[in-house]
């Protein structure tokens, strides 16, 4: 029954939502290949994308760490004043069985974006520049895409926004530096995983790890 | 633009007697266990998978009950302690006059987790009995639960955010309750949920039921080689 099919395997692409079977053909930069069964988008070249991934999650990179520590919401009402960084926000769950919470929405909201950017670049720095991958690259580049759905930033500037309109008849609440750089961040996160090209990238880690 | 397909049948992987990877897609001949590019556990269908479903759907709906009943943010004031519940928040929010906000905390808090649930395990029965509804729109469904399953959280990080920032000594302070627990854990069990189902059984009733009605009408198109 598993007889050899007639084209080689490496001619073949399958889509990984509904196992539908396609004979390979690269769609040309700019253009996308999708699965005709079911929609799924299967590869999207872009001419550059290695160097604007690159430079994007770079400013990623920085800007978490920059909207982690400095100040990020301040409010004053009666003439007290407290302002807190996105850190603060995510152990605002401290007392009791509520560290874990403290933990999982740091995590969610800061660590995860960060480890995927990171790993993100050490996967393709080496391949943009034509070296051959880094030891590791698969295992960090599949640990990258595990991520993918607990990377929460963007959740988190909408609860904000909701945050900020019940706070605001309750006390004056104004923004701090690190505000508009997560909103930035925002955005950036949300292009850089358009951008991405998964099926290119797997490409280019199985080729060069053969030659 | 499409890569193939221009062939009327689409075959699957399986009935090309062919595996491929769910993390990095490469294809593998069929019976190949682990993926030999990025190290995943490579298998046809995720035999399983229904079981974990299920399992993890249960624990996700019993958080979700204490999540409802226990407050989620204490409100102390000078005056008074205030405990809310999510919906007592937000019904709490209308009274002040902020319905927006208000729905949208229960389209995140209420709508959405309950409607999640619904479609998980209606995608979870529909795969092992003929459905009425077509393939296309349950990919689409399942699609919708997984993109919108992190949403959720909205509700908490709005917890976290107000319960850091009303932090004003004896005039104000805003502290989460016990449900804001259970409810994270509920959004991220019901997340484990959606990802252990393996969707690509919902295209798998549809084409045994073509193989069947098929195999007597036309002989032209071998199923697998």
């Amino acid at each position: 029954m598993s007889t050899a099919p007639p084209i080689p395997l490496d001619k073949l692409i399958v889509c990984t939502h509904c196992d539908a079977v396609y004979a390979l053909e690269r769609p040309s930069a700019g253009q996308k290949a999708t699965c005709a069964r079911c929609g799924t988008v299967l590869i999207t070249p872009r001419r550059k994308a290695g160097l604007q991934i690159i430079a994007v999650s770079s400013a990623i990179a920085i800007l978490i760490v920059a909207a982690t520590v400095f100040p990020f919401l301040s409010i004053s009402a009666g003439g007290t004043t407290n302002s807190v960084s996105i850190l603060d926000a995510a152990l605002a769950f401290s007392d009791g069985l509520l560290i874990a919470l403290a933990l999982a929405t740091a995590a969610l909201i800061i660590f995860v974006p960060l480890a995927r950017v990171l790993l993100t670049l050490y996967v393709l720095i080496p391949i943009v520049l034509d070296y051959p991958p880094v030891r590791g690259s698969t295992q960090a580049f599949r640990f990258a895409e595990a991520l993918r759905p607990w990377s929460m930033a963007e959740i988190f500037a909408l609860g904000c926004a909701v945050a900020l309109i019940k706070i605001s008849d309750l006390a004056d609440v104004t923004f701090g530096p690190a505000f508009w750089m997560f909103s930035v961040l925002v955005v950036l996160v949300v292009v850089q995983d358009n951008f991405l090209c998964r099926w290119s990238v797997w490409t280019s880690l199985d080729r060069t790890r053969k030659s | 633009m499409d890569v193939a397909g221009q062939n009327a049948q689409i075959l699957s992987a399986r009935e090309m007697g062919v595996v491929a990877c769910r993390r990095c897609t490469k294809v593998w001949p069929a019976g190949t266990t682990t993926c030999g590019r990025c190290g995943s556990a490579v298998v046809a269908r995720d035999t399983l998978s229904l079981q974990r479903v299920w399992a993890l759907w249960i624990v996700g709906f019993m958080c979700y009950i204490p999540a409802n009943m226990y407050p989620m943010l204490q409100t102390r004031t000078l005056l008074s302690v205030q405990e809310d519940t999510i919906v007592g928040g937000a019904i709490e929010l209308i009274h002040y006059g902020s319905p927006g906000i208000a729905f949208i905390i229960l389209f995140a808090s209420v709508v959405i987790p309950i409607g999640k649930f619904m479609a998980i395990g209606f995608l979870a029965i529909s795969v092992t009995r003929p459905s009425a509804v077509s393939n296309h729109h349950r990919q689409v469904l399942y699609e919708v639960v997984e993109y919108i399953g992190r949403w959720s959280m909205i509700d908490i990080f709005v917890v976290a955010i107000m319960s850091s920032l009303v932090q004003l000594n004896t005039l104000a302070a805003i502290n989460p309750g016990r449900a804001s627990l259970f409810f994270a854990l509920s959004v991220i069990f019901t997340m484990l949920s959606a990802q252990a189902f393996d969707s690509r059984m919902i295209w798998d009733a549809r084409a045994a039921q073509k193989r069947d009605e098929g195999a007597e009408g036309q002989k032209g198109q071998p199923a697998h080689d």
